[in-house]
Order: structure tokens, then C-alpha cells, then sequence
């Protein structure tokens, strides 16, 4: 057990994969000698040589195109994108490409890819830098999406998504990379699962990435006032692992969803409308969720408006046992 | 005013002339000062310093080879249209016309070679070995494509335009890290096809760009067919494609892409170059797409007939039957035998097409992922229920 901060999680995580295999690159912009610009691959150039850890020409279809590429000759790229906003140039390789390869080949090809994306808010960026496009992905067959929380999920969901052979996109919870927390000697957790962060008995808040913590303050703020909520870190969006969601529910009766990104066509509604189908006759209340406004992502001084917080978590708590 | 035209370096052949404009015609038969040519259209060998010594070695027997193979080629294409036509295929995209364009560069590679092809390249699938009858499920609709990709060493059909130069280049970036580039015996090079139209496409530039800053052993092979659907060249280039390989840093040359020597031998070459650590190169084989894009096109409402009629004239597979004849003195035996073959492999075609069975509606869920999720297994196992429903009924 060692405490370390979420980037520095992943980036042993990093580091135990490439030792593990020599088949697994690392690659990016600014990501060798600068270490990236959050750092997460700091000394990996160092260690591994030029040709495991690519500072790439700035392309993001270059990124995917080649990974891709990569793959189909055996290796396991890791592909960094710099900032989610940033994501786009390369979402036609991910989507055409990477998503598909094995299908089209009827498992002929795998594609052991790994697109890591620094995502949300919250660091006063600039425009492109804070936002949440991980339902972009979900939606996306083929592809698996993940998130992680806290630095011992980021140590061993890196390492297990990059041991995966299909294509993983993993997001990473940019305003918690310099948080520390304690990393764990062995797999907490299968890769594509959910888990209860926190047991309550009266509502369920389910969350993921950078909230979770949020919601973990909102719950101990609520049990002062007792009330008892429980905390599901969903870990995976896609595939959803929703048995413990649907367990909870069945206890709690009460379910808001929460996340930065917008609620429109998005991984909440997903939860939401599988909730339902499932749950009906346990609900009590509607599922409700707090989330992220349909708008593009506002300017920075708008942005603790814009981000579900501890208030707005128990507000939605507070509606969902009002009802 | 601007003339941008005016510092344009390009070789005012190889653009339509004025007498091309004013009767209509966009494209170009004439390849220009740069093209390069071992067999002229009327079927004369000539000589090239420069890349001739690498068709030096072609005599009678290969050139008969080619002629076969572009015969045989030319004829799973006619049967491709004529069985959508009747309603066996969905869908067919003509090589017509690109033959020597194909087989040239198809036979320049070794086994070790890897290509990614578009969506055109029925003969450069047949120069690795890839049996017709691999790519009719994905006309049909039965199937993306079933060869082995990684065995042939030829990737499945890229329909998004473009994409596929990217994932070369990637490719052939793994073979640079694995050592396969340099004066070994295993070397290895990686040869990537696409048209004029997807020379617009950012994908092709970032390829470009990636190959040179890894100096990526990869050929880019744009076969020049003058027309992306409904839209002539000049809409995409001011310059000759080939010509653009130079604001990349590496060469790029202009072959006539209906002279099967000429573009084997600067496949050769270009391969070569790519192997021993020289890569990457463009080729612009310059050629004429003598058909539809697809069998859901007409050209009719774009183009003139008078440019089929003076690219008929530049046939690659006629070219090749005078020079055997004329060079080689090869009798009219052969030719039978050619004609005959390609009969018997036509009604094979057809009769592998007619026979093919629909996939079951569980090759939905099939190699989605290395591993279903339960998620994917439960709407799986619903739909196959209820699909089972009407068994009977």
C-alpha cells in the first residue's frame, strides 16, 4: 500500500504495463520529454526510449490512425489525448476505425488500444479544456469507456484496460490528478464493474470520474442531518455494470444520477431509462439527475455554476425523498 | 488581380489543354513530361533510365503473367456489375481501366510486404491471393470482407476515404520499430491505396506527415482515375498529385498508371526505397476510371464520352497483348487458353455468388468485442428468442 496522487497512480500503472510487455507504446503529444502536460507519463521516455513513449507530430486522427495501424502489427498503443475538447480530429479514426476493426475482421484483428482523455472542469481552463464528451463514446459500439475516481482505481483500471483487447477509452478526472489516496497491491476490481463506495440505506447516488468524490462530501454532509445515502462509483459507462445500481434501488427506492456532463442523450440517461425498466415497481420516486446544463461548456468564471457540487448533489437527494 | 496559376510549377501538360475546355472534357490524357512509360499505349517497349532496370527482368513468360492477371481481373469486374445488375449484388465498384495500375503494383510486392487497400482494389487483392469470391459479401452484404487480413498480408476494404493511409502509415511505423527496415534479409514495407479524391482528406496529409517525421516505410500509392464520383481533379489540386510529395520532404513520381511495367518497376523501386530505410515515396499512377464509381453512379450526367474514347486508346491490357504478339511473337494459342480461363473462373463467381447463404441474425453480435458484455448477451439472447418466435408460423 503506498499513497500517491492519481496521476502518479496512473503513471505507475503505466510504467507496470510497459514492463510487462514490451508490445505496449505510449503515445502523444508532449508526452516523452515533457512528461505530458499533466505529467502522467513523467520519465516513461527516460525509461523506455523513444520508440515505446512517441511524442507525436499534433494530430489526433495521426494519434488514432497509427495506433490503429500499430495494432493491426501487434502492439498495444496507449494513446494519450491531450485535453477531451481535443478529442474530435481523431473521433472519425476512433468511431470508423478503432470501434470497428474487429467486427469487420470477425475477430481477424483485434484492437488492444487505449485512448487515455483527460476530462471536466473545474480547473479554471480556457474553452476545449473541461469538457465531459464521454457519452459520445458510450454510444459507440464497439468501443468500452471507463472512468476512474481515485488513484488506486487509476493504478489498476490503466493496467487492466490496457491488458484488454478490445478499445478501451478511458477518462481520467483532470481536477482530482493531484489528490492523493492510497494504491493497493492487487486489483480492486474487475475493470468493467461498478462498486459501492459508500453504503446508505436511504438514497442511491450513483456517479462517476470526478464527482464521486463530490457526492462521497455530499453523503457525509447529509448523514449530519440524517440522512443516509448510498454512493455507487459506476466505474464503467459502457458496458454499464448496473447489478449493484439495480440492488440499491431495490432497497433505497430513490436514485438521482450524477455527472458534468450534459443530461441530454447522455450516460445519466442511460442509467436512468435502464433504472426504470428494472426497477419500476422498487421506485418510490422518479430517478432524478443532477448533471451538467445542455449547454457547451461555459466560460471558466461561470464554472462552479455550471458543475454539479455538494449543494446541488443534496438538493437532488432532497427532491428525490420530497417526492 | 491574383493569378495563382501563374506560380503554379506545373507542366502545362499534364492539365486539360484548351481544346480539352472547350469541348467539354475536365480530365487529362496526357500524363505530362514526368510520366513514366516502359510500354507506350501502342505497345512498344522504351526505356526509362531511371526505373527501367527494375522491369528489366520481365520477359515473356511474366509478361504473360500480367496479361492473365489483368485479363482474369477485367473479368471478375464485368461479372461484379453485371450481378448487380441482376440483383445478386447490392452493389459493384468498377476497376475498369485500372488493371495495369493494379496488378503492377499488386505483383511488385513480396509476401512480407503489407497492403492497405480502399475499396477498388480487386486486382491488387487478386495479386495476393485472395480468391474473387472473398470479396463478394461485402456487395452482397453477407460479410466486411472474410480473408484473413493479417495472413494475406492485405487489410480489409477502408470505405471512410482516407482513413486508411493512417493506419499504413501506422503499420509500417511497426515495422520500423520491429527492425524490418534497413539491409537485413526480412526487411519489409507496407503499400497504401487511395484515390485522387481522398488527397483532400486530412487523413492522407496527416499520413503524409506522420511517415515523413517517422520515416515510415510506407508507399503511398494514389491511383489517379481523374474523377472522385461526380468531381474532376481540378477541384482538388492545382498541382499534379505527385508533385505534392515534395512539401513532405520525400519523392513522389508519376507513373502512367495504364502500363502495367512501368508500374511495376516504380513499385519495385518505390518498395525498395522503402525497405532500405529511404521511405516514404509517393506514386501517382496516372490512369482513367473508364466506368461508374459504382454501379449506383451515372456518369452521363458529368462527363462526356469523347474522354472514354481517348482513354480507350491508352488500354492497358490491349497494349500488353500487341507487345506479346509483336515483341515476343506469342501465338493466338495463349490467348485462348487466357479467354478460356477466365470463363471458367466468371461462371465460378457466379455461381459462389448465387449460392451464398444470408448470415444468421446472430452474426450481429458477433466479434463486437473480444468480450460481450452481459449487457450485449442479454439483448443478444432476447433478440434470438423472439426472432425464434416465428419459427413455424
Amino acid at each position: 500500500m503506498t499513497t500517491m496522487t492519481l496521476a502518479k497512480a496512473l503513471n505507475s500503472g503505466l510504467r507496470a504495463a510497459m514492463e510487462l510487455d514490451p508490445k505496449v507504446l505510449v503515445m502523444g503529444e508532449d508526452v516523452g520529454k515533457l512528461g505530458g502536460v499533466f505529467r502522467v507519463t513523467d520519465g516513461l521516455a527516460k525509461d523506455f526510449g523513444e520508440q515505446r513513449v512517441l511524442d507525436t507530430p499534433l494530430s489526433e486522427s495521426g494519434i488514432i490512425g497509427t495506433a490503429v495501424g500499430l495494432a493491426i502489427r501487434g502492439f498495444r498503443p496507449v494513446c494519450e489525448i491531450q485535453f477531451d475538447g481535443f478529442v474530435f480530429p481523431g473521433y472519425d479514426q476512433i468511431v470508423s476505425q478503432l470501434a470497428k476493426v474487429r467486427f469487420r475482421s470477425q475477430g481477424k484483428v483485434p484492437m488492444p488500444v487505449v485512448v487515455r482523455i483527460p476530462f471536466g472542469g473545474g480547473i479554471g481552463a480556457v474553452e476545449h479544456h473541461s469538457e465531459s464528451p464521454e457519452s459520445l463514446f458510450a454510444h459507440v459500439a464497439g468501443l468500452k469507456v471507463v472512468a476512474c475516481s481515485n488513484p488506486d482505481d487509476a493504478h489498476w483500471m490503466i493496467r487492466q484496460a490496457i491488458a484488454s483487447d478490445d478499445p478501451v477509452i478511458f477518462f481520467e478526472p483532470k481536477r482530482r490528478y493531484w489528490e492523493k489516496g492510497e494504491v493497493g497491491e492487487t486489483e480492486p476490481a474487475p475493470l468493467f464493474s461498478s462498486r459501492i463506495v459508500r453504503s446508505g440505506a436511504d438514497v442511491t447516488v450513483a456517479c462517476y470520474g470526478p464527482l464521486v468524490k463530490t457526492c462521497l462530501e455530499a453523503a457525509a454532509a447529509a448523514e449530519a442531518e440524517g440522512t443516509d445515502i448510498e454512493v455507487i462509483d459506476l466505474r464503467s459507462l459502457s458496458p454499464l455494470d448496473l447489478g449493484p445500481v439495480f440492488s440499491s434501488v431495490r432497497r433505497t427506492g430513490r436514485l438521482v444520477v450524477v455527472s458534468e456532463a450534459p443530461s441530454e442523450a447522455s450516460v445519466t440517461s442511460e442509467v436512468a431509462a435502464r433504472v426504470q425498466e428494472e426497477c419500476f415497481h422498487s421506485l418510490e420516486a422518479p430517478v432524478l439527475r443532477v448533471t451538467g446544463f445542455d449547454t457547451p461548456y461555459p466560460p471558466s468564471k461561470c464554472e462552479d455554476d455550471y458543475l454539479p457540487d455538494l449543494d446541488r448533489v443534496l438538493d437532488g437527494v432532497d427532491r428525490a425523498l420530497g417526492w | 488581380m491574383s493569378r495563382p496559376q501563374s506560380w503554379v510549377p506545373t507542366d502545362p501538360r499534364s492539365v486539360p489543354t484548351r481544346e480539352h475546355v472547350l469541348s467539354g472534357l475536365h480530365g487529362t490524357d496526357e500524363g505530362g513530361a514526368e510520366l513514366v512509360q516502359l510500354l507506350t499505349p501502342e505497345g512498344q517497349r522504351v526505356s526509362d533510365d531511371r526505373f527501367g532496370s527494375y522491369a528489366g527482368d520481365v520477359g515473356a513468360e511474366e509478361l504473360q503473367g500480367f496479361y492473365r492477371d489483368m485479363v482474369l481481373v477485367r473479368r471478375i469486374d464485368r461479372e461484379g456489375n453485371a450481378l448487380q445488375r441482376q440483383g445478386q449484388l447490392g452493389i459493384w465498384v468498377p476497376l475498369l481501366g485500372q488493371e495495369a495500375a493494379q496488378v503492377g503494383a499488386g505483383r511488385a510486392a513480396t509476401p512480407r510486404d503489407m497492403i492497405f487497400p480502399s475499396y477498388r482494389e480487386h486486382g491488387v487483392a487478386w495479386c495476393r491471393g485472395i480468391d474473387p469470391t472473398d470479396l463478394l459479401g461485402i456487395f452482397r452484404g453477407t460479410d466486411h470482407g472474410s480473408w484473413d487480413p493479417i495472413a494475406a498480408r492485405f487489410h480489409l476494404y477502408t470505405i471512410v476515404i482516407g482513413n486508411q493511409c493512417l493506419n499504413a502509415t501506422g503499420y509500417a511505423m511497426g515495422q520500423k520499430f520491429e527492425g524490418k527496415v534497413g539491409d537485413g534479409p526480412d526487411t519489409e514495407a507496407t503499400m497504401c491505396f487511395f484515390g485522387d479524391g481522398a488527397t483532400s482528406q486530412g487523413d492522407v496529409h496527416e499520413g503524409f506527415v506522420w511517415a515523413a517525421a517517422y520515416d515510415a516505410p510506407v508507399v503511398f500509392y494514389c491511383q489517379n482515375n481523374q474523377w472522385a464520383i461526380s468531381v474532376p481533379l481540378e477541384r482538388q489540386t492545382r498541382v499534379p498529385l505527385f508533385q505534392r510529395a515534395r512539401g513532405y520532404g520525400f519523392p513522389g513520381v508519376r507513373v502512367d498508371g495504364n502500363d502495367v511495367l512501368a508500374c511495376l518497376a516504380v513499385s519495385r523501386w518505390a518498395l525498395e526505397e522503402c525497405r532500405t530505410g529511404n521511405g516514404p515515396v509517393l506514386i501517382e499512377a496516372f490512369t482513367y476510371r473508364m466506368d461508374a464509381h459504382t454501379t449506383s453512379d451515372d456518369p452521363s450526367r458529368y462527363r462526356l464520352a469523347d474522354e472514354l474514347e481517348l482513354w480507350k486508346l491508352k488500354d492497358p491490357i490491349e497494349r500488353v497483348r500487341v507487345n506479346l504478339v509483336r515483341e515476343h511473337g506469342v501465338q493466338q494459342d495463349f490467348f485462348d487458353e487466357v479467354q478460356a480461363e477466365s470463363d471458367e473462373l466468371a461462371a465460378r463467381f457466379r455461381a459462389f455468388c448465387a449460392a451464398m447463404p444470408d448470415p444468421a441474425p446472430d452474426r450481429m453480435f458477433s466479434e463486437v468485442y473480444a468480450e460481450l458484455s452481459p449487457q450485449l448477451e442479454a439483448e443478444k439472447a432476447a433478440y434470438l428468442e423472439y426472432h425464434a418466435s416465428f419459427e413455424g408460423a
